[in-house]
């Protein structure tokens, strides 16, 4: 494989079904670390067929790695379909649950407020935090997380992304 | 039905009549099943035999070959005969058994987890844990062992499972929504590899291993004649095209003849067919066939672009392909290329120095000696060079070598397959000192089912490829290549085994000694050949550099 390391890793989203069977995913992961590929989230999910499930990943990959990866999913016996989101138009969606530091209540309030204008909620309330549940787009995740930071993080966690193709405009599949 | 019955019966709805293996506790429902139902079993002395065994009856006939070993480390030494096969293609199925499904993750004896190891080096696999799913996972099993790009496929059966009782129904059709592979290539892309080949001055056609899994020989031929164009081959398309053939160019890369890295080097359109530009082959990558165009036939989509950026991609089957290319193109008459490359063949022929008890006259010997339909197996290292350059292959499935992985121990109980699948022919295991150590326990299975294997020795007491890159780059530093003096006497191990052994270390011995070796029919010979130690294996295109950059005759 040729390693053109920064010329132009543009990420993707890859939605891949897969036939729900044990050992699915351990055969993709462990595909991506066999061939070297970067993937930089995954998300395992049931379907509206029970014999199905999709996986939705973040890659990363110049135009050539991007094909290679497509093609070698492809060879897996147990994937059934594979669409790269990022051309088209979709919807994706993560969440992330954040504890926050609350030390009195003048910062609850203020925290309680951000989360508000972030259309977060607040999941639970604890004597010296409060965790948020945050569910949007990355960047939406993202801004709200770097908010938060200055008041410190006790902890956090987030989901990978999932994401869909939306109606009248599925471009590449 | 009980599953091992299941098992076995299935096996034989998919014409299975030879089974290579070792048995073990948790196979022992299947042994049993085994023990009369008229499929032979071929006994082998280590597991790792039994996947090179039947990976030498499948190259060597074109069915499916099926192995079995027990759990854990039974299954374990299956680990590199299914990786051998994997790299290079080859539909086998091999069968493992596995401990009790509700001891399985429970670290029980002998339990390993075999689908998990295999899973990189496999087409598929499969853990069956119910009964009633061992005949369509067979039938699976083979189907995709043996469709698209061939390779092999493990299939992970619980003891219990093969207790439990279950309804023997045989599927009649494969259901797979998620395994379709293309066989026809698409019109457009024949048609734009059609008016390439039309337009280009000096084409110059690859063929790998898929011509000779697709069965496409014929077809190759056929395309090659009408067309005018000249043919050179990956280690594993030797045996393709006869190499007596005017337009035959032997082998290209690494140690390919002079004359066909020439001729890539030179061309204007490469048309592979088969073939998966590995590194052996193309050399520094981007010094590939500067002046060339590429037109890339492969069943396998993923083998397309990986190496090297092609211009017309065509995914299918060589066979298909070929046949139309050839109704295409039609005749072409490219007298100027065929003549330089004529010019080149006549300038620069392989070579060697004949003094001594040299490896390339043996091989020439041998050459000459065998009838076309002898079938070749080599081990890994400058024997199996010595050979892909001077055995001339006749005929497709004569050469069983293994390429991508490069098995040291492959060639022998290669060989005993290959022997089981061809009763008829003469089989030959060309080996190095090194390699035939590697599974030579197989003595033994080849003694008791009487097959006269010739073993023929290239004995230079070193592991003489990795001596070869020593001398050349490392200094003359010959960091544990040489074995001299820890040697076996190979023809009284022969003897001690109930086979044949012979040593010879001069032309006039080894000339002397030949036909009887070959006349043999019941026991398989060790004729064990002095060779001159410090020969090596030229021309050489040293690792990384480009393919008009050999290196010659320093020896």
């Amino acid at each position: 494989m040729a390693e053109n390391s920064n010329k132009a890793l543009k990420s993707h989203i890859i939605v891949i079904a897969v036939e729900n069977k044990s050992g699915v995913l351990a055969r993709i992961a462990g595909l991506f670390s066999a061939r070297g590929y970067n993937i930089d989230s995954l998300s395992v999910s049931a379907t509206e067929d029970p014999l199905v499930s999709k996986m939705t990943l973040m890659v990363r990959g110049d135009e050539r790695i991007l094909e290679q990866i497509y093609k070698q999913l492809n060879k897996l016996i147990d994937v059934i379909k594979i669409l790269d989101l990022t051309e088209g138009d979709f919807i994706d969606r993560e969440l992330s649950l954040v504890k926050v530091k609350t030390p009195n209540s003048v910062i609850r309030q203020e925290i309680m407020q951000l989360a508000d204008v972030f259309r977060a909620k607040v999941v639970d309330i604890g004597k010296h935090s409060v965790t948020l549940e945050i569910v949007g787009g990355t960047s939406k995740v993202n801004a709200m997380i770097e908010m938060l930071r200055g008041y410190g993080i006790k902890e956090m966690i987030r989901t990978g992304k999932i994401a869909m193709v939306r109606d009248f405009n599925s471009k590449k599949q | 039905m009980n599953g091992a019955q299941i098992m076995v019966e299935s096996l034989k709805k998919e014409g299975v009549d030879i089974i290579f293996g070792y048995p073990g506790g948790v196979l022992l429902p299947f042994c049993d099943q085994l023990y009369d139902s008229g499929i032979k079993f071929v006994l082998v002395r280590h597991e790792q035999g039994a996947a090179h065994a039947v990976d030498g009856f499948a190259r060597s006939s074109g069915r499916v070959g099926v192995c079995m070993a027990t759990s854990g480390p039974g299954a374990t030494n299956l680990v590199t005969g299914i990786a051998t096969a994997y790299m290079d293609s080859i539909p086998l199925v091999a069968i493992t058994g596995q401990v009790a499904t509700h001891l399985i993750g429970s670290d029980a004896f002998q339990e390993v987890d075999i689908t998990g190891i295999t899973r990189p080096i496999t087409k598929h696999n499969y853990l069956i844990k119910d009964a009633k799913d061992i005949a369509r996972t067979v039938k699976e099993a083979f189907y995709i062992a043996s469709s698209g790009r061939p390779g092999p496929v493990l299939i992970d059966l619980p003891v219990d499972v093969q207790r439990a009782e279950a309804k023997f129904e045989y599927p009649e059709k494969i259901e797979m929504r998620s395994y379709k592979p293309t066989y026809e290539g698409h019109p457009v892309q024949i048609e734009r590899a059609a008016k390439l080949i039309k337009e280009s001055k000096k084409p110059l056609l690859i063929a790998g291993g898929g011509v000779i899994s697709a069965n496409a020989s014929a077809e190759l031929k056929k395309f090659i004649e009408t067309a005018g164009i000249p043919v050179t081959f990956t280690l594993m398309g030797l045996g393709s095209i006869p190499a007596n053939h005017p337009l035959f160019l032997g082998m290209l890369g690494m140690h390919g003849t002079k004359y066909a890295n020439y001729a890539v080097v030179e061309s204007d359109l490469i048309i592979s067919a088969g073939c998966r530009f590995d590194d052996r082959i193309t050399g520094k990558i981007e010094n590939f066939a500067p002046r060339a165009k590429i037109i890339h036939i492969d069943i396998d989509p993923a083998s397309i672009s990986k190496n090297i950026v092609v211009d017309v991609p065509i995914v299918g089957d060589a066979k298909e392909i070929l046949k139309k290319l050839h109704e295409k193109t039609g005749k072409t008459s490219r007298k100027e290329w065929l003549s330089k490359i004529k010019e080149w063949k006549e300038k620069y022929p392989l070579s060697y120095e004949k003094n001594g008890l040299k490896p390339q006259y043996i091989i020439e010997k041998l050459s000459g000696m065998l009838p076309d339909d002898a079938i070749i197996c080599t081990e890994v290292g400058q024997n199996q060079m010595w050979t892909a350059q001077y055995y001339k292959f006749k005929k497709p499935r004569t050469l069983v070598t293994s390429g991508g992985l490069g098995t040291m121990g492959f060639g022998f109980p290669a060989a005993i397959g290959a022997q089981m699948a061809n009763p008829g022919k003469i089989v030959v295991d060309i080996a190095g000192d090194g390699s035939i150590q590697m599974n030579i326990q197989e003595l033994a299975t080849a003694v008791y089912n009487k097959l006269p294997i010739k073993i023929i020795i290239l004995n230079n007491c070193c592991l003489g490829m990795v001596r070869q890159w020593q001398q050349l780059f490392y200094k003359q530093r010959y960091a544990f290549t040489c074995v001299e003096n820890a040697q076996p006497d190979f023809a009284k191990l022969a003897e001690a085994y109930g086979a044949i052994g012979h040593r010879v270390t001069s032309t006039d011995e080894f000339d002397k000694i030949i036909p009887e070796v070959l006349k043999e029919k019941i026991k398989p010979v060790i004729l064990d050949c002095r060779i001159v130690e410090d020969e090596n294996v030229f021309p050489m295109v040293p690792a990384g550099a480009s393919l008009d950059h050999m290196l010659e005759g320093l020896a």
